[in-house]
């Protein structure tokens, strides 16, 4: 048997003997997925086991290193761990900004203080992180950013307003772009930094969004106190991280447009909603709809494949997150239309339990932000111009 | 299978991309188109392909040829989409031998498959009966008489169908048009007593013959496959044909956003190229996106007919449907972002145009494969 053959047998039988049977069904909607941080509350004990037997392996951030806690895996047996999960639905033990954004840049431009600070109550889910980025007056325009940082010598000040903070009335700690040097040319005066939610003068602020809930905050900083040692890499120096984290960002919302497998597909939904006669739905222009939909989504979800596939051969052109991003999202949105169509007017209703409290038109609605957070659909196509069609 | 060429695979793309490039650029279909070519394809340039070996790719070895594979065959074909090159390749050494490999006899195997593959032999794939294509709509008759069949009907859409030495003739043998069942697929020589053929140039330059059988009598080692269980290979031949067409509107629509991007770099109005204004920008980002969803199916669909996977009649409707669309997509824009130089004949761009709408239509359209993929699905 080779190692890796080893390694599946192993992650097998830990996996069968640690899995809690309640985790071993999909997080739908994010009805039952698990953020963690201070002041989480378990919605089950098993939600808690199934946390703390992962992350004492290490397995919340299979591929980190295992010197900060992490399940230090090489690639080959990242996707043996996922493809032992999924065989047994297994759900993620830990959604966390912590793992797929502020993570990733402190292993690649954090100092090793910060990194043995911060990582390992990340893998932990002891800290939940939220994003420190956009602005009323920046939003497209990010670099625009006029929050700022004013070194007093041993710490800064931080003066300002953030919108958009995800979960920023739920997270403990902030991952925050503000501009330590008003001098400098917009980019260049710019510094990540982090520090805590409870720090005095931090004051997030529930926004309610067209679907009603409130997933965004604004974020004012009133004379916050910000550790000099909490900049991530070099002060004025955070937009190249910025950058690194935006397309990280963009990968994860453009994989929105893949529907989970094991979900029922449009068709199914519409036969099941509609009817058909003679194997054809019985709305003929429902049923162009969605089989354009569903075409559309079948090439996008190949696309996904094949880019993964280029990457790993070492093939393809990179810099295709843009393309994903934009496409996948627009495809989620057309998604959501569909349904709606499908579904008629009981899921229209806004609450109860006919239309699973409006949970369509809900989701609908929150579809509609997909093309403009992590970058709109339109500075997706200017990168793509940009970047790779070389058009000036 | 990861989603990628192989070494292989690359290195035949990259010599069909230099030897098209090369003896068959688009100058060569305006040459062939002007000098008003009987065949509307070079015979010299078909045999030079037969000699790299391109015309046996998908012939199994032991009758002679390379067993290569789809996705090899439709890296050749992809680039001939580039160039817009015209040859048997699809008729004869993708319809002809998956056809015969599929449904033919051992003796027929031997005989045919080998002339195929050494160039002695070119074959047309007579299905379509109307204006639209629907296979299971089969009228035509083949009545058995004494030891063989006698065939009545017409026949339209023959791609090659005025040159091929042979035609595959998809014929009802039982039940009634809109059955699959009863349907039987005859080889029928073209210079048979009886058989008409007249030839139809298409807007491409290309041949397609529309075709009359008047009590065409053959006899039984005709027959390619079973008797009144034809539609199954009719099936997995067109199933090939439509992916390889896909892979060549591949080619078409690559080489129509190519050149198009180029000239965005050259062309300037308002003192400006017109490649620095932002709503020419979003429209071909958008563009070159859907291209790159096109990339991934095609590639999906010839792994899939390699692989003998039960998605392919699916994966085929889903890869012909997204290239008609982004085809069209693509050849219009190009014209578009041309301008009027892009209307002239003198100019290459509008050829594309010309030979994907005919690429399009054979074999199924966007609302045909739409259709099927939908009544695949179950709805």
């Amino acid at each position: 048997m080779s190692d890796l053959e080893v390694f599946r047998q192993e992650t097998r039988e830990w996996l069968e003997e640690n899995c809690p049977q309640s985790m071993r069904s999909p997080v739908i909607a994010g009805e039952g997925a698990c953020w963690g941080g201070r002041n989480w509350v378990f919605e089950s004990e098993d939600q808690q086991l199934w946390l703390e037997r992962m992350s004492s392996k290490g397995w919340t951030a299979p591929d980190w290193p295992a010197d900060y806690g992490g399940g230090g895996l090489i690639k080959a047996e990242h996707k043996v761990l996922k493809q032992e999960m999924g065989r047994i639905r297994a759900r993620s033990p830990l959604d966390s900004f912590g793992i797929w954004m502020i993570g990733p840049a402190l292993l690649k431009f954090g100092s090793e203080e910060l990194k043995q600070q911060h990582l390992p109550a990340i893998i932990r889910g002891e800290i939940r992180w939220c994003q420190g980025y956009s602005e009323p007056n920046a939003g497209s325009d990010l670099a625009g950013l006029q929050s700022k940082a004013v070194d007093m010598g041993d710490h800064f000040i931080a003066n300002g307003q953030k919108v958009w903070t995800s979960y920023g009335d739920k997270a403990d700690w902030m991952f925050c772009l503000l501009r330590t040097d008003p001098d400098a040319k917009k980019q260049m005066g710019i510094s990540l930094v982090l520090f805590d939610m409870e720090t005095p003068g931090v004051t997030p602020k529930p926004i309610k969004l067209i679907s009603g809930s409130s997933p965004f905050c604004e974020t004012f900083l009133d004379d916050v106190r910000v550790e000099k040692d909490q900049v991530v890499g070099e002060v004025n120096q955070g937009w190249t991280i910025a950058k690194y984290l935006l397309t990280h960002e963009r990968e994860m919302i453009g994989g929105m447009g893949l529907t989970g497998a094991g979900s029922k597909t449009l068709g199914a939904i519409a036969a099941q909603t509609i009817g058909t006669t003679n194997g054809r739905l019985n709305d003929l222009f429902m049923r162009t709809d969605v089989a354009k939909w569903e075409i559309d989504a079948a090439a996008f979800a190949f696309t996904a494949e094949r880019v993964t596939d280029e990457a790993k051969a070492g093939q393809g052109i990179g810099a295709t997150s843009a393309m994903l991003k934009y496409y996948g999202t627009e495809l989620n949105k057309r998604r959501f239309e569909t349904l709606l169509k499908i579904g008629g007017s009981d899921d229209l209703i806004w609450e109860g339990d006919i239309s699973n409290n409006g949970w369509t038109a809900r989701t609908l609605l929150r579809t509609k932000g997909n093309s403009i957070e992590g970058g709109t659909s339109e500075v997706q196509l200017n990168i793509i111009a940009k970047n790779i069609l070389g058009l000036g | 299978m990861a989603l990628v060429l192989n070494e292989e695979q690359k290195m035949l793309k990259e010599s069909a991309q230099g030897f098209l490039s090369e003896h068959a650029p688009v100058a060569e279909l305006r040459a062939q188109r002007d000098a008003g070519s009987a065949a509307g394809y070079s015979s010299t340039l078909w045999g030079q392909m037969v000699n790299m070996g391109w015309a046996a790719i998908l012939v199994p070895e032991e009758y002679g040829g390379l067993a290569f594979g789809h996705v090899g065959m439709a890296q050749i074909v992809e680039q001939a989409g580039r160039t817009l090159t015209a040859s048997p390749l699809l008729s004869t050494a993708i319809l002809g031998v998956t056809a015969i490999n599929l449904a033919g006899s051992e003796d027929q195997k031997t005989e045919l498959l080998g002339a195929i593959a050494g160039g002695e032999l070119t074959i047309a794939l007579a299905v379509d009966e109307k204006t639209h294509h629907d296979p299971m709509q089969t009228a035509m008759r083949a009545e058995a008489k004494g030891d063989g069949y006698v065939l009545n009907g017409e026949k339209r859409f023959v791609v090659d169908g005025s040159t091929a030495d042979k035609l595959i003739v998809a014929t009802r043998t039982a039940a009634s048009p809109g059955d699959m069942k009863g349907i039987s697929l005859f080889l029928v020589d073209r210079t048979a007593p009886g058989v008409s053929v007249q030839r139809t140039e298409m807007l491409d330059g290309r041949n397609a013959a529309i075709i009359t059988f008047t009590d065409v009598e053959v006899t039984a080692d005709a027959l390619l496959g079973e008797h009144n269980r034809g539609f199954r290979a009719l099936s997995a031949t067109l199933d090939a044909g439509n992916a390889h067409l896909a892979a060549e509107l591949l080619g078409i629509t690559q080489e129509s956003f190519d050149r198009t991007l180029q000239y965005m770099k050259e062309r300037k109005q308002f003192g400006a190229l017109i490649g620095s204004f932002q709503a020419l920008q979003h429209r071909t980002a958008h563009w070159w996106s859907e291209i790159e969803m096109c990339k991934s199916v095609v590639l999906k669909v010839l792994q899939s007919l390699d692989e003998g996977d039960v998605k392919a009649p699916a994966l085929v409707s889903i890869a012909k449907a997204k290239l008609c669309e982004v085809a069209e997509l693509s050849t219009n824009e190009a014209i578009q972002l041309h301008g009027g130089i892009g209307m002239t004949d003198e100019y290459e761009i509008g050829f594309f145009i010309k030979r994907a709408r005919p690429a399009q239509m054979l074999f199924g359209d966007y609302n045909y494969h739409a259709n099927r993929f939908a009544l695949i699905s179950g709805y």
